[in-house]
């Protein structure tokens, strides 16, 4: 029995939600306890509490809450259920996220920025905060990147012509492998999807397999680790939460591409690839970003 | 599925809602909750400081006091108190069924619970004496938080994560609800004030609390990773570390006003019984007050060193918040102008935010001239300020809506003589806690101290009084909401409720049904 209007949908009750939050507290309370015994800064609140089994557990729980979650939205999906306003309230929540994260990642350029033109320089003497130098670091000398700390750790930097001009050229044509996906997902000519689509991941994989073997490199040949002074902290940070994020973007991928294997993916009613795909282009517009101001200037 | 759905039957209703009145009441408990916690806290403090010397705790503990009080008073009460009222009465305002994203909205907000019982939990260990919670202060600056944090910091760091993950999902449906639900012919400037400013408002937790999840993935890195983004030592400084968490933080104090001038703008006109004067003016306002949120951060930095260029800039850019903060201010006093008024209780306590928050203003507006507040700075004219506006200001908005939209949700009135009775106990002691506060700021009593100079004793004492007596006064409201909540009590109520309200939520019955418009109302 439909409900007396046939204009609004609202989707019925779901206890994925809730378990999900349960799922996301057994990640925080989890990874809070797993860092403090592991990561040998001794800072431990209970040696008794055991993150290493919280916290998979919780891990576990949330890719179990998003196949049934998801599963169930593609169902009513299937069913022909979402009006072209859900339709619409999706697209505009997936925009909105993407914001979200745009502004995750500034606090981090933001932090790039400031210690690059403000804080590295002053500890150099420059400006009004000469008085630093003179009293704590008088030997030290402004540069970026900066190999050398104040405290004295020295490192390598990064040089941007090799693998990460490497990683470069992979990501911006996967964008672009993509974008021909897309448009070939809505002529409807399946065969095309299905390769561009596979190229893009095959780019995206070989990306993160050329990200694991710089951070080898860093680690073992230049001395570059997280602990390596600031150089060291933001070039991670930003890597590493943007390697984060390939990998989310590249999982969405793969879902899409075994959902189009199914025939899932209509010329009209493909939502879910639509919002892969922006996702995928905002983690290479961050990329360009990363390359021209972490490896390049 | 696509049938009909009602309620579910007990616990399920609750834990796997999708109705935006279910979730919007459910926060609305969770803030209620929160600050009946958070002002426990607040116990603590002014017990403590009623007297000179150490009384009751250690200094530590008052460390951790005030630390936890701001948190759960910042993030839990009012915050979760505005997401309530958004929840609840935007799909009623804008003629919509429910939230755009109903299951979203479901885990935004029962991710919170969760998120503070991992604080929550550091607060009882703390009071058992078995560790210590967080005690740096709720701006948690690096490197009291990093280097010195106590352990159960890096529970309140994702604490923080899971409010953020909460407060972004919830803002996304915030603006989607009003981007794409709104009935036909509610045009953007058609809207319901506080449609706006919760439009607004949303915008701005999107745009800050991921800068917040930022700041606390950077002190977890440099507590457990050896990452220097806080570490001189390392090339980093401290101070990024306050860029970063103000430039959250002040459009997060925006964040905590701008829906409460949303629901000012709905209450005046009621009970003024004429249109709200200079609506559109209201809009640009509130926009000019978001963008200028932005570019005024380090206001709250005058003293630790920045060039003068910079702190000169913050300085008139802090000013300029003044002229569209006075607009909405005018507005308010023109509406009510020649207005055919009466006194309601969410009018009294509408009318007691303009003067008060006004008050608030003003003490901000000594704050922002740099040179001044290298005095004031740190003092408890800071906490007198911040509590007139988020005190008097932010929760006094919250109250005011609760009762002048309360009758709507339970198709009830409550007890006006007892709303009376808590409007003018709070009034009088929310005057007493704070107006002194203003005198021994400008002496030079420094904030966030367990003890004090003999020459603060007296007013402490009457603070404290202050403090205790608006303690108290609250568990009134708390009555009023079982009474006519639990105990059903109180007379049935019309649609309209107030005879001189107007907009969409009022031409609903008292309560409104289950799916608020199931087809969309017109709107001439």
């Amino acid at each position: 029995m439909a409900e007396k209007n046939t204009q609004y949908y609202v989707p019925e009750q779901s206890p994925w939600p809730f378990i999900t939050a349960v799922a996301l507290f057994l990640v925080a309370l989890g990874a809070a306890t797993f860092i403090q015994q592991n990561s040998g800064s001794g800072i431990v609140t209970n040696e008794g509490s055991s993150g290493s089994i919280i916290l998979p557990l919780g891990l576990t729980l949330i890719v179990i809450m998003m196949f049934v979650w998801f599963r169930d939205t593609i169902k009513e999906s299937l069913a022909n259920m979402n009006s072209p306003q859900m339709d619409r309230s999706y697209r505009m929540g997936m925009l909105w996220f993407i914001f979200s994260e745009v502004m995750f990642f500034g606090a981090f350029f933001g932090a790039l920025f400031y210690v690059r033109i403000l804080a590295v320089p002053w500890l150099g003497g420059a400006g009004e905060e000469a008085m630093t130098h003179e009293l704590l670091w008088p030997n030290f000398q402004a540069m970026w990147p900066l190999t050398q700390t104040p405290g004295g750790g020295t490192t390598e930097a990064m040089p941007a012509w090799g693998l990460p001009f490497l990683n470069t050229v992979l990501l911006v044509s996967s964008s672009i492998t993509l974008t021909i996906a897309h448009h070939a997902l809505v002529a409807g000519q399946r065969n095309k999807l299905l390769l561009n689509l596979f190229i893009t991941l095959v780019l995206g994989f070989a990306f993160l397999f050329f990200q694991i073997e710089e951070y080898i490199h860093a680690y073992t040949e230049l001395g570059l680790t997280l602990d390596a002074g600031i150089y060291g902290s933001t070039f991670f940070m930003l890597t590493g939460f943007h390697g984060m994020h390939v990998t989310i973007g590249a999982t969405m991928l793969t879902i899409m591409f075994l959902r189009a294997l199914k025939g899932n993916l209509t010329p009209d009613n493909h939502f879910a690839f639509e919002a892969s795909a922006w996702y995928w282009h905002f983690v290479d517009v961050v990329w360009l970003f990363l390359f021209v101001c972490v490896y390049w200037l | 599925m696509g049938e009909h759905h009602g309620p579910m039957k007990g616990i399920k209703r609750w834990l796997y809602a999708t109705n935006h009145k279910d979730i919007g009441a459910m926060y609305l408990w969770f803030s209620f909750i929160m600050f009946l916690t958070g002002g426990a806290l607040a116990m603590v403090i002014r017990a403590e400081l009623m007297y000179p010397g150490l009384q009751l705790v250690d200094p530590n503990f008052f460390n951790q006091m005030t630390t936890t009080h701001g948190l759960i008073m910042v993030f839990g009460a009012v915050m979760p108190g505005f997401v309530g009222l958004a929840n609840y009465m935007v799909p009623l305002m804008i003629g919509a069924p429910d939230m755009a994203l109903p299951r979203l909205n479901n885990w935004s907000f029962w991710i919170l619970p969760f998120a503070f019982s991992l604080l929550i939990f550091s607060i009882i260990q703390s009071f058992l004496g078995i560790a210590d919670a967080p005690n740096f202060g709720w701006t948690f600056y690096a490197p009291l938080s990093t280097k010195y944090g106590p352990a159960s910091t890096d529970f309140f760091i994702f604490s923080v994560h899971m409010m953020g993950i909460s407060s972004i999902m919830g803002a996304v449906n915030v603006i989607v609800t009003i981007f794409n639900l709104r009935a036909p012919g509610m045009t953007l400037m058609k809207m319901p004030l506080f449609v706006w400013t919760w439009l607004i408002t949303a915008f701005l937790l999107i745009a800050v609390m991921p800068v917040l999840a930022g700041a606390v993935t950077m002190m977890l890195t440099d507590r457990h990773f050896g990452t220097s983004f806080f570490d001189a030592a390392g090339g980093g400084d401290p101070v990024l570390f306050q860029h970063v968490f103000w430039f959250f933080g002040h459009p997060e104090v925006y964040i905590m006003i701008l829906p409460a001038f949303g629901i000012v703008s709905a209450i005046i006109p009621t009970f003024a019984r004429k249109p709200l004067f200079g609506y559109a003016s209201m809009v640009y306002a509130t926009a000019s007050i978001a963008f200028l949120s932005f570019v005024v951060w380090a206001h709250h930095m005058f003293t630790v060193g920045l060039p003068l260029a910079g702190n000169l800039f913050y300085m008139y850019m802090t000013m300029l918040i003044a002229v569209p903060t006075g607009v909405k201010v005018f507005n308010w006093v023109a509406t009510m102008w020649r207005g055919s008024m009466s006194f309601e209780v969410p009018m009294l306590f509408a009318i007691a935010f303009v003067i008060l928050f006004t008050i608030g203003g003003f003490s901000g507006l000594m704050l922002a001239i740099t040179p001044v507040d290298q005095q004031y700075h740190d003092t408890y004219f800071v906490v007198a300020h911040f509590h007139y506006v988020l005190v008097s200001g932010a929760v006094f908005s919250i109250i005011a809506g609760v009762y002048y939209w309360l009758p709507k949700w339970t198709g009830r009135m409550y007890n006006i003589g007892l709303a009376k009775l808590h409007f003018w106990c709070s009034l009088i002691f929310v005057n007493l806690l704070f107006f002194p506060m203003h005198f021994v700021g400008l002496a030079g009593m420094p904030r966030r101290y367990s003890d004090y100079s003999l020459q603060f004793a007296d007013f402490n004492w009457w603070i404290s009084i202050g403090g205790f007596g608006f303690g108290l006064s609250q568990l009134i409201l708390l009555w009023i909401l079982i009474d006519v909540c639990f105990r059903k009590k109180g007379e049935a109520v019309s649609d309209q409720v107030w005879d001189g309200a107007d907009g969409l939520e009022w031409t609903l019955p008292s309560p409104a049904p289950y799916h608020s418009f199931s087809t969309p109302p017109v709107v001439k």
